[in-house]
């Protein structure tokens, strides 16, 4: 069966807890993902999910406060903008939009972390491996 | 080329006995690009895995020190602490959180193990390009402000300013006092609240290092720990507590009756008034919205009567400017609305009530003076049933939480309506009892045994009205039979919620709430009286339902933290924050209209943005709106990220 490979970018203080808190409560969950956690989900730059969609992810999870709890006030809104605008630009590239899912976590929120991750894995699965246009070097940082 | 360690705990089984072998973590970082040792220990947080730890940054001369363990939530500055001390800069070392966000998630241990090294190899790649930093030197400003005047507040009030500090004190309502001003008798002593509450509140008014605002509320917050700004609303009281007696002389004259909300409006008041005699400060106010009209001035007979002239109706609405270092969360509870629980008949009959509503019935200063009588027809009800966990414990339909205090203020409501009422018989609907405090169980068997309280374990059905009385229909479940009782009260133990005072403190200052709508803890256990935001501190009924002692434990626990604070010369801020490469920068200047803190600013001289250093909070958000590439942060570079991706998604190494 089809392992996907998920990079998540999860924003310290909501996110990035709630994983901790799914972890303490010892929920399971998919081993597909690996987190890369920022201190807000407006850091994760459109550039760095190309970066993980070159390099060998099949989905991408952004992770962040639920709207008006930021923690930096309005970073989870300026992330959903870019959010928008780079699913329109994997349509144009032919690449399934659902491959990248912005998701509000809350730190209280570990059962929904692992039901995202669950849901989120089952999802690529079904989609498979993503089509990448061109080898390239994969380093990213000439984009 | 770095000199790279990598320690990897075991964390007793927690790690070691969900991956393949400790072997293989430490096998494969030992072949991580720049790693000259890597190492396994049992505790690493140990004193002799931090001694271990500092000894290998000594031996190998080590300038980069990833510790693969727990959540960087725990012991990130643990580990930092022991490289200082080995003569590291703590900005390189980091930790690879492969315990909560992988063994403990991952039953499988190959795949548990093969994540692991993912993340420690991003982990790696993230030291690789982290440069030492040192922390940035920020002032502190020794004063403290404190939102909410209920018992907690107060408490943590008082305690911050014995310790030698000012306190700025604001609460919305007239007085200070809160809910427990409110309450008769208190549990399980039966100490009478007033008694016991006005005290503290004459301190409050008399102790010079409190400035109380009250008619007011915090309408701005900005800043951060140890240099808040905070723009405080000054309702106009109209009445000059400088000259007021309180001699009550308008009080009398004034023609307009409304519900005193004090009493639950189970008493009336005028539109100027003070809400109950013990009041703090003792001054009477003008409720503007009672009052038949200020501009134009509509009666005017309250100033033509006050002899000390007092009383001023051009005043307007104020905001004042306080400069504090900490704020003090106090905000409180509200009681669940009752309108919410339609099978209880709230609404529908006049003599199903809530907690409160009986409290000031009972309060001998009340306006029934502490008799009891039912509200439809004044008369004294002989069989009360109280119904706990009214909208509590019910995750489908209201609060999935219990809300701790229910259990014993019924089991004394039932106690003291039975002392009023000799011939009165209490009945009490419960799911379970929870009597966890100190003489809290004997108080609930004392209602038993000498007050004759009975008990039925279950729920109620409904409430309907037959020939005058209240039919309670319920299942005791401990002898399976239905219970039905034709009762002259129903009282509901509500639960409590955050007050909303609370949710709007919370949007406003971007603080966390838990699932329940209350503030969050910075950690369950072993930070309870702090948020994680730095500077807020949090006491009382805002954190999660609690009892006056647990209250004012809590005050004083967030009080003796605020002390801390003030007794540091100086504040570190994180160094982890946004920089500018001015030789990139175009002056677009978007950075700055997109920074939350007015961390970025435009230097018209030179022509390009910079950041305010100990202003930014490190969000990041300004990199990612550069369009020209000059803004990073430090030891979060896109170099690194990419870096970091690349590892954490690839099979083949850098």
């Amino acid at each position: 069966m089809f392992e996907p490979q998920i990079m998540c970018f999860l924003c310290k203080w909501c996110t990035s807890a709630g994983a901790d808190l799914a972890g303490t409560s010892r929920m399971e969950y998919s081993p597909s993902g690996v987190n890369l956690t920022f201190m807000c989900s407006s850091r994760v730059d459109p550039q760095h999910i190309l970066w993980a969609f070159e390099n060998g992810a099949d989905g991408v999870l952004i992770g962040g406060c639920h709207p008006g709890d930021c923690h930096y006030q309005t970073g989870n809104y300026k992330t959903l903008a870019r959010f928008v605008l780079l699913k329109n630009m994997m349509r144009q590239m032919g690449w399934e939009e659902e491959r990248l899912r912005l998701e509000w976590i809350s730190a209280a929120e570990g059962r929904k972390f692992v039901q995202v991750m669950n849901e989120f894995t089952d999802q690529i699965r079904s989609l498979g491996p993503l089509a990448r246009h061109h080898s390239g070097d994969g380093n990213g940082k000439e984009d | 080329m770095r000199r790279i360690g990598v320690f990897t705990c075991h964390c007793g089984l927690n790690i070691a006995g969900r991956v393949t072998s400790m072997k293989d973590l430490v096998d494969a970082a030992a072949k991580m690009p720049e790693v000259v040792t890597a190492q396994d220990y049992v505790y690493m947080c140990s004193d002799p895995g931090q001694a271990m730890l500092e000894e290998q940054i000594k031996k190998h001369g080590l300038d980069g020190v990833v510790v693969a363990c727990c959540s960087p939530n725990l012991h990130l500055n643990t580990f930092r602490i022991a490289a200082r001390s080995a003569g590291m800069n703590p900005y390189l070392l980091n930790v690879a959180n492969i315990r909560e966000q992988c063994t403990w998630v991952h039953s499988d241990p190959v795949k548990a193990t093969q994540k692991a090294i993912k993340i420690i190899r991003s982990t790696v790649e993230r030291v690789r390009g982290s440069i030492e930093l040192n922390p940035l030197k920020i002032p502190v400003t020794r004063r403290a402000l404190v939102i909410g005047a209920g018992i907690a507040g107060i408490q943590a009030a008082l305690d911050i300013s014995q310790g030698g500090y000012e306190v700025v004190l604001v609460e919305r309502n007239p007085s200070i006092g809160g809910h427990m001003a409110q309450l008769s008798e208190t549990f399980p002593t039966l100490d009478c609240s007033q008694c016991i509450m006005t005290p503290k509140m004459v301190e409050v008014a008399r102790n010079k290092n409190i400035k109380l605002y009250n008619n007011a509320e915090v309408c701005e917050l900005t800043g951060f720990v140890g240099n808040f700004k905070a723009k405080i609303k000054q309702k106009p009281q109209y009445v000059d507590p400088s000259k007021c007696t309180s001699c009550g002389e308008c009080s009398a004259v004034c023609p307009v009756v409304v519900p005193n909300e004090f009493d639950m409006g189970l008493s009336s008041r005028k539109a100027i008034y003070i809400p109950f005699p013990q009041a703090v400060p003792s001054t009477y106010t003008l409720d503007e919205d009672a009052c038949l009209g200020l501009v134009p001035l509509i009666c005017g007979k309250c100033k033509e009567v006050c002899t000390p002239q007092a009383i001023s109706y051009d005043l307007e609405q104020e905001i004042v400017e306080e400069e504090v270092g900490a704020v003090v969360l106090a905000t409180g509870f509200d009681l669940y609305p009752m309108e919410e629980l339609g099978e209880y008949g709230y609404g529908q009959f006049p003599d199903v009530i809530d907690g409160l509503y009986l409290e000031r019935m009972l309060s001998a200063s009340g306006p029934t003076h502490g008799e009891v009588r039912r509200p439809s027809d004044h008369t004294v009800p002989k069989e009360v049933v109280f119904i706990q966990c009214a909208g509590s414990r019910e995750p489908d339909r209201h609060k999935p939480y219990c809300s701790k205090i229910c259990c014993m203020y019924t089991t004394k409501h039932a106690m003291l309506y039975k002392h009023r009422v000799p011939d009165g018989q209490p009945y009490v609907f419960y799911i379970d009892i929870r009597a966890a405090g100190k003489d809290y169980e004997e108080f609930y068997q004392r209602a038993i045994e000498e007050d004759g309280v009975q008990y039925f374990r279950g729920k109620v059905g409904k409430v309907y009205e037959e020939n005058g009385r209240l039919m309670v229909h319920g299942t005791d479940t401990l002898t399976g039979r239905k219970v039905e009782i034709a009762a002259d009260m129903v009282v509901l133990a509500m639960a409590a919620e955050p007050s909303k005072e609370t949710e709007r403190l919370l949007q406003m200052l971007k603080i966390g709430s838990g699932s329940s709508g209350f503030v969050q803890e910075a950690h369950p256990k072993l930070r309870p009286v702090e948020s994680i935001t730095q500077g807020f501190f949090l006491a009382g009924c805002a954190q999660g339902p609690k009892d006056i002692p647990e209250s004012v434990a809590q005050a004083s626990g967030a009080a003796s933290k605020v002390l801390a604070l003030f007794a540091q010369e100086e504040l570190f801020h994180d160094p982890e924050i946004a920089y500018v490469d001015e030789d990139l920068c175009i002056g677009c200047r978007i950075c700055v209209g997109v920074c939350p803190y007015s961390a970025r600013v435009f230097d018209e001289e030179a022509g390009v943005a910079r950041v305010q250093d100990v202003l930014c909070e490190g969000c990041g958000a300004c990199i990612v709106s550069c369009p020209s590439g000059a803004t990073s942060q430090y030891n979060t570079t896109d170099a690194q990220v990419a870096s970091m991706i690349k590892v954490a998604m690839g099979e083949a190494d850098v």
